[in-house]
């Protein structure tokens, strides 16, 4: 008999996979408390330095053109395609569902790297316009990406709500550093493997697993974070407090739905700036 | 510069009450506890304000609750319009006497709010009037709800357009409001009461609640409000973000600004001249947008500096009343010592400062228009907003240099450009963080435009169908 070669489970900061600067891990048991593996428990440190990999990659991840980043996108779904038995397992295992709803969570997921695909062009269409002034003057309302998102995604979720938390943030150009759910990261870091391998400039996603309420204070109080969705924190009051330090824009838990094939482009915009350009006309 | 006999405006188009209590549920209560209330350019007290308690918050805002759910929720669009349409009408009907009385209370010039304030405190309620049967239409999917009461606290710089720039879209969208004014100028806020009432607007639909920042802070912080609309301060927008933690007001924060006005070597001098003017001296460059940081290419520092002293030294500053008076009185004492301090310390950390030859009235407050030289980025007077008409002067060699600088602040609210290059125009409007980009002109607002800021300069848009959406929640 062959001894199978298990997986290390790593951080994704930058495009790479380091272990936390830490040295630390923590034991992930599957849905009947018998040990699964050994994950690496994300440090301040490794917070911050994905914050300076997220900044050092969102400008030009938001200026690659729209058409671009939906191809991306979709090529996410793509990958993520490829690899569902991966996903199917660890989702089983991790939480007890059948393979019929582990499958479910899976479809979901890539239907929703696909519903985002096709926003990137066309969310000025919808949420941008001309504004008829009255006066001489050409007037253009459009969008853009507000800039470093910190994100805690769902924790009852192993996938489809991690989807949905990074999706609506990269999808106009912001970059984010995302904390997985902290009982069931699996899938969250074979996940990286999927954005890895998908033409996703690194430091657009990273992604930290350990104690959501260990990191959380040092990114709702980070002064180069622009953004912070609350949604898989506990001590979600003494968050929104910190990040009104530097005012940053923030999704309250509760504010958007985070298990559907779709998003929401409401959710979409919350991340991003109305910047309105005025020039004269004449001769 | 010629002399010009004086031009006042007539102060008999305004009667002010002595006194003045809240405009709670269509009425107004008797006078409380009162401060006064000056004109800053004379000092001479106009009426006496009543000063807003916790009690008179929590009245205001179960008024504008019973409003809400007996009558402006169940109202259809098309009926709040024409309420709408009413009250731009009357606008317009008594814009003479709102011009007068908001520069008596402000101390802006009256050119301005004759031709700037007013016209645009009716063409805001005009616009959003049509907004009210055609919330569908807004991009929010189908049938977006009102939020229910909005608690809306606003600033002394464009007190009647700030008003209208809350008011307006708050009840297109189906919500009430209660309002405070700024503490300095609660006059104009006062007769827009007495307008509602012309317009047999329902009762507490709109609530006015005069005092000062603990007034304010109460009606932030009633538990039985939706929403949060803030302009003013960023120390005092990060205050209300931390009031509001946890709750699930919507909140809408537009707060201070550091704009770049940036004037390449091919721009149209002359233009940009008048628009560096415009940008930092309207309204005694008492504007959250001021275009407060001139970055010049280096190759024409000189030439635009010849041609801006020369421009400011025909500025006739002083009595606002007066028609031809270009810069008016500051606004308080207190804001007249802030821009006092801010540049000397900016003279202490190396800048050089200029100001025309310019008689200062003995009585009221005034400040000299003036320029900060050879000022480093790190400057104090290069990265704090001094809402005066104080303007920073620094310079760039390349576009890449004027974005970087241009970007190297906390705010985010404005940013102009000048050049005769569409394509470089197009290019730094695509770089530069801010939420209201200005080519070619400056300082230009409108109802239909939306106006914010990225990071520091706050949240949400006002105007526009954006402006909208900050009083609705929708499905999409």
């Amino acid at each position: 008999m062959r001894l199978d070669v298990r997986k290390t489970y790593k951080l994704f900061i930058g495009g790479k996979f380091p272990r936390s600067e830490s040295g630390r891990v923590y034991p992930v048991a599957d849905s009947k408390g018998e040990f699964l593996a050994n994950v690496a428990m994300a440090s301040r440190k490794d917070a911050r330095d994905a914050v300076v990999a997220a900044r050092a990659a969102q400008s030009g991840w938001a200026g690659a053109t729209a058409y671009n980043r939906g191809q991306v996108l979709y090529r996410i779904a793509e990958m993520l395609e490829g690899r569902r038995e991966q996903f199917v397992a660890e989702i089983r295992a991790l939480t007890g569902k059948s393979d019929r709803q582990a499958n479910q969570e899976v479809d979901a997921a890539i239907d929703s790297w696909v519903w985002h695909a096709g926003w990137t062009d066309k969310i000025d269409a919808v949420a941008g316009n001309m504004n008829p002034v009255a006066g001489p003057f050409f007037n253009i309302s459009t969008l853009q990406a507000t800039g470093v998102v910190a994100a805690f995604a769902p924790q009852d979720s192993a996938l489809l709500g991690l989807v949905n938390t990074i999706a609506p943030a990269i999808v106009s150009g912001n970059a984010i550093v995302v904390v997985s759910s902290g009982s069931l990261p699996l899938p969250a870091i074979t996940l990286t493997e999927v954005l890895a391998t998908s033409d996703l400039p690194g430091g657009v996603v990273n992604v930290l697993t350990g104690k959501e309420a260990e990191i959380a204070p040092w990114l709702a109080s980070h002064q180069d974070v622009n953004a912070i969705d609350l949604e898989g924190t506990s001590n979600f009051v003494e968050l929104e407090i910190q990040a009104a330090q530097n005012l940053k824009r923030v999704i309250r838990k509760g504010d958007f739905a985070r298990l559907g094939t779709k998003g929401s482009l409401n959710h979409i915009t919350n991340l991003m700036e109305v910047k309105t350009v005025w020039h004269p006309k004449g001769n | 510069m010629f002399e010009y006999a004086p031009a006042p405006e007539s102060q008999a188009l305004v009667n002010f009450k002595d006194s003045y209590g809240h405009f709670i549920d269509g009425k107004f209560l008797k006078p409380g506890k009162t401060y006064q209330t000056i004109n800053p350019a004379n000092e001479k007290v106009l009426a006496e304000i009543t000063y807003g308690t916790e009690k008179d918050v929590d009245l205001a805002v179960k008024a504008a609750r019973q409003a809400y759910e007996k009558v402006w929720s169940k109202l259809p669009g098309s009926e709040r319009g024409k309420y709408l349409y009413r009250i731009a009408r009357i606008i317009q009907e008594r814009a003479r006497e709102l011009a007068v009385a908001e520069t008596l209370n402000n101390g802006k010039p009256i050119k301005e709010t004759r031709d700037v304030d007013i016209p645009l405190v009716a063409a805001w309620f005009f616009y959003y009037a049509g907004w009210a049967d055609k919330l569908d239409y807004a991009g929010l999917g189908p049938n977006p709800q009102a939020l229910g009461v909005a608690a809306q606290v606003i600033p002394w710089n464009f007190p009647l357009m700030m008003l209208a720039w809350k008011i307006a879209p708050a009840l297109a969208a189906g919500n009430t409001v209660v309002l405070k004014p700024a503490e300095t100028t609660p006059l104009t806020a006062l007769l827009f009461a007495e307008i509602c009432q012309q317009a047999e607007l329902p009762d507490g639909v709109v609530n006015i609640v005069t005092g000062f920042g603990d007034t304010g802070a109460a009606l932030v912080g009633h538990k039985d409000v939706n929403k949060v609309a803030f302009t003013g301060s960023t120390e005092v927008g990060r205050i209300i973000a931390r009031q509001v933690a946890g709750t699930n007001k919507k909140v809408t924060l537009e707060l201070g600004g550091k704009a770049a006005n940036i004037v390449f070597d091919d721009a149209p001098l002359d233009q940009a001249v008048e628009g560096i003017i415009n940008g930092i001296f309207f309204n005694q460059g008492h504007v959250c947008c001021a275009g407060s940081r001139l970055l010049v290419q280096e190759s024409i520092q000189d030439e635009l500096l010849k041609k801006l002293q020369r421009r400011m030294e025909s500025l006739r500053l002083g009595d606002p009343m007066d028609k031809n008076t270009d810069i008016g009185a500051i606004n308080s004492q207190a804001q007249l010592k802030k821009i006092e301090a801010l540049v000397k310390q900016g003279e202490k950390e190396g800048a050089e400062r200029w100001s025309p030859a310019c008689v200062i009235p003995k009585n009221g407050f005034y400040f000299a228009p003036t320029l900060m030289l050879g000022v480093s980025p790190a400057n104090t007077v290069a990265r704090e907003e001094i809402f005066g008409p104080v303007l920073s002067v620094m310079t760039f060699r390349t576009p890449q240099e004027a974005v970087t600088k241009a970007n190297n602040t906390e705010f985010g609210l404005s940013a102009g450009i000048w050049t005769e290059k569409g394509s470089r125009i197009l290019k730094l409007a695509d770089q530069l963080n801010a939420g209201v980009v200005w080519a070619n002109t400056f300082n230009q607002f409108d109802p239909t435009s939306p106006f914010g800021g990225f990071k520091e300069s706050g949240y949400g848009r006002e105007g526009g169908k954006q402006g909208l959406a900050a009083y609705l929640k929708g499905g999409y």
